[in-house]
């Protein structure tokens, strides 16, 4: 079936969620309302003409540079694709800014535990319902959420785990024997280069 | 009087009788391929909970692709998985000249099919000899780095590098393949399957090798489907799931090839999976070298992707890589569109999928890689969890994860 | 024995194995300074830590299987930080990898050499980001740095014979009791 086929159905189905279909080089992204996502994406893998079985990836994104339209501040980027049938669809769900949550798809493939883990950990949307929303690629007590477009690429503040651990290389210098180089705070700002970007 | 040679020491023995104790495993251990750390909790030898933490390696790859142009994000690419760099940057050129509408030379679409498959050998034996040493096989090791050394070799005649190539463009490849690359690989191809009846011969039905992987870490199809697996992991379950040949990019859909299906799901079907894989890949590389056309390697759509190529390129100060230089004047053109797409590629682990936002700056708006060995570690625990502690070393190697790709 | 001279006293002809140290031929016995011998001893049977992190580390174990031997300098990989005399820090550390990596150079004994392998492990790299170390001499006192990303595996044997150079030359370094 074609996307866009799917995406119509969809919004039959769905007539108050769907707020818009966009394609995109024969890529279709269908943009809708957070709150009855589950029941979107289970009827995008029940239904036997459409039998979503792969969920390809979810990403979260931030809106803050491109709003206007439907678009709210985050976004929840869906890619579903059919093994048997093979065709795709695109779900993007809309956040808003001060309720950063949506319902977790976890009880429908329970791939996605760590896509929504990552999307938490790097964009701050937290999932509902999750069975273990902590932190994944970065360490528990980091502040800030880095995908964000407001966090600057080298961060704002160094991570507390990091402090201790130059403290405690400045307390052990007298203790080793090693005559290597081990540049101090002061070297460091000096020789950081400024990376053109 | 004689000193008592050992003292016997009561160890208590764990029968299961609720004593249990957490183990961390990692992040700094040999056979967890990388940064990977698991927090155990045990019953004796046997695995109640599994849970894998990553991140060790997360250097914010998105984040620094966001702030580059889309050619200079390439080499980034590279870091990825650094085992198969090369299908990483297939994957992220093909992504981008999809994004951008630019289409490919046919002779670059074969050059770059072939340094696929080759990336793809490169990586099952680095796989193969890693997978064997965990499980204690270590003549395999030598032997796999020996055929593995090859294919470096001819990479490094190719580009240059031996590991991080950065070797296609967005809209072709950067150079010409030599008559002696062509020669030495056929030679390669040509031999490869006697290689691999080695290899086959060491472990193919070695009692040990047997007993540690047979019927250990089984996912039926429908499991292994929910988790998300893709590649070899999926298609041991029996799955026919490969992007070759549903969505196919480059020259996949001019060459014949099958694609290999396990059926029981275990280490020992993946293992299968695998070692047919390399057979596929020689076969695929034998059949583009024999269909490989003349005509131009880089594209013609995008003239200011070509210019490097006529030697007029100016080297700005600051801008000492081609990337640099090539990519500013796509920016300066301003015809970039706005929308998004998403388009993955196989590579040797599974489903490489690239996931960009384009507002029209040049640079794209989101930048966001599903990478295989993130799904294929958090399916982990599905494997793990009530096994014995010496097979999880077995189901890490099973999964083919590599770190760099995980945590990005 | 050596050979008897005209004036009929017996000298022992030393053969020189290494600068400094002298093998008496026949018996089972080398002669020189003891700094030297202590140096001649580490240099020859460096044993270091593996601690792949990154890209590096596929280049690090390609220098230690078939076609690099690694073994012929009598280097040989241990992946206790307890049996280890230096540590190859081979890819990127991030700011989370780095409490362990200072963690495991603290339990290595003295004498304990870092080389730091890769543009990664000396600078950062092209990794100028919120979660990477910018070098690993932030964290720990490096003694050879080998760039490359990655380094060939011949650049690596290189850093090591440069480490090895850098230990015959160490006057009196003991070690502490740890």
């Amino acid at each position: 079936m074609e996307s866009m086929e799917i995406a119509e159905k969809l919004q039959d189905h769905f007539p108050g969620e769907v707020l818009e279909i966009c394609d995109f080089h024969g890529q279709v992204g269908v943009i809708v309302k957070r709150d009855r996502i589950v029941d979107i994406l289970r009827w995008l893998r029940d239904t036997p003409e459409i039998k979503m079985d792969h969920f390809m990836d979810l990403c979260g994104v931030d809106n803050k540079k491109r709003l206007g339209g439907n678009l709210l501040r985050f976004e929840v980027v869906y890619n579903l694709y059919s093994i048997p049938l093979r065709h795709s669809i695109r779900i993007r769900a809309q956040v808003p800014e001060n309720d950063a949550c949506i319902d977790t798809a976890t009880g429908l493939w329970c791939g996605a535990n760590w896509h929504e883990r990552e999307c938490y950990d790097l964009m701050g949307i937290s999932f509902n319902g999750h069975p273990d929303m902590r932190r994944v690629l970065l360490p528990d007590d980091w502040v800030g959420y880095p995908l964000r477009k407001e966090y600057p690429l080298k961060g704002r503040e160094e991570w507390s785990g990091l402090e201790e651990l130059k403290h405690k290389v400045v307390e052990l210098q007298e203790f080793g024997l090693s005559d290597g180089t081990l540049r101090t705070e002061a070297e460091q700002s000096q020789t950081k280069g400024n990376e053109k970007s | 009087m004689t000193r008592p040679i050992s003292k016997t020491v009561n160890v208590p023995v764990a029968d299961g009788d609720g004593e249990r104790y957490t183990l961390k495993m990692g992040p700094q251990h040999p056979a967890t391929h990388g940064v990977l750390r698991v927090d155990l909790e045990l019953d004796g030898e046997t695995i109640i909970k599994c849970s894998p933490q990553v991140g060790y390696l997360h250097r914010g790859f998105d984040k620094i692709a966001e702030n580059r142009t889309y050619a200079q994000s390439l080499i980034l690419t590279d870091r990825l998985d650094y085992i198969a760099a090369m299908a990483n940057n297939v994957g992220y050129c093909v992504a981008v000249e999809k994004l951008l509408g630019i289409s490919v030379p046919l002779r670059a679409k074969y050059i770059r099919t072939i340094v696929c498959e080759m990336s793809r050998i490169a990586s099952h034996l680095l796989w193969l000899a890693t997978h064997a040493l965990d499980i204690g096989a270590m003549t395999v090791f030598l032997y796999c780095f020996r055929e593995r050394e090859v294919m470096l070799d001819l990479f490094e005649e190719l580009c240059g590098a031996r590991l991080t190539f950065s070797y296609p463009r967005i809209g072709g490849v950067r150079q010409d393949v030599t008559r002696n690359f062509i020669d030495v690989l056929q030679r390669f191809v040509a031999e490869f399957p006697t290689h691999i009846g080695e290899y086959e011969t060491l472990i193919d039905t070695n009692r040990i090798w047997l007993k540690r992987t047979v019927g250990i870490g089984v996912l039926s199809a429908a499991e292994a489907l929910e988790l998300g697996l893709t590649g070899a992991c999926l298609r041991g379950s029996g799955v026919d799931y490969d992007i070759r040949k549903h969505r196919p990019y480059d020259a996949y859909d001019l060459v014949d090839f099958e694609v290999p299906l396990g059926s029981d799901g275990d280490i020992y079907a993946r293992y299968r999976c695998r070692m047919e894989e390399l057979h596929q890949s020689a076969r695929i590389i034998q059949q583009c070298i024999d269909q490989l056309p003349p005509g131009p390697i880089i594209s013609e759509d995008a003239p200011d992707l070509v210019m490097p190529l006529q030697g007029q390129r100016k080297v700005e100060a600051g801008s000492s890589t081609y990337g640099t230089g090539l990519i500013r004047l796509l920016e300066d053109k301003g015809e970039f569109p706005v929308g998004d797409i998403y388009v993955s590629t196989e590579v040797p682990k599974g489903e490489l999928g690239f996931y960009f936002i384009s507002d029209g700056s040049g640079r794209p708006y989101r930048m966001h890689v599903r990478s295989p060995s993130f799904i294929h570690i958090s399916a982990l625990p599905a494997l793990a969890e009530g096994s014995m502690i010496a097979d999880l070393i077995a189901n890490i190697g099973t999964l083919d994860v590599v770190l760099g790709e995980c945590d990005r | 024995m050596g050979e008897v001279k005209e004036s009929g006293v017996q000298e022992p002809a030393l053969i020189e194995i290494a600068d400094g140290v002298k093998k008496i031929p026949g018996i089972n016995a080398v002669l020189g300074p003891l700094n030297m011998l202590v140096n001649w001893g580490r240099a020859g049977s460096i044993w270091p830590m593996t601690f792949g992190l990154a890209c590096c580390a596929i280049e690090m174990m390609d220098a230690g299987a078939s076609t690099n031997d690694l073994d012929r300098f009598g280097i040989i990989f241990r992946a206790s930080p307890r049996q280890a005399d230096c540590m190859i820090v081979a890819g990127t550390l991030t700011k989370k990898m780095s409490p362990v990596l200072r963690r495991v150079y603290d339990q290595m004994p003295e004498p304990r050499y870092v080389l730091a392998m890769g543009s990664c492990a000396c600078s950062g790299g092209v990794f100028n980001s919120y979660s990477v170390t910018q070098g690993v001499d932030t964290i720990v006192p490096v003694d050879v740095y080998v760039p490359g990303c990655p380094p060939r595996p011949a650049a690596l044997m290189q850093g090591l014979i440069k480490l090895q150079e850098k230990i015959l030359q160490e006057q009196y370094r003991w070690s502490l009791w740890r």
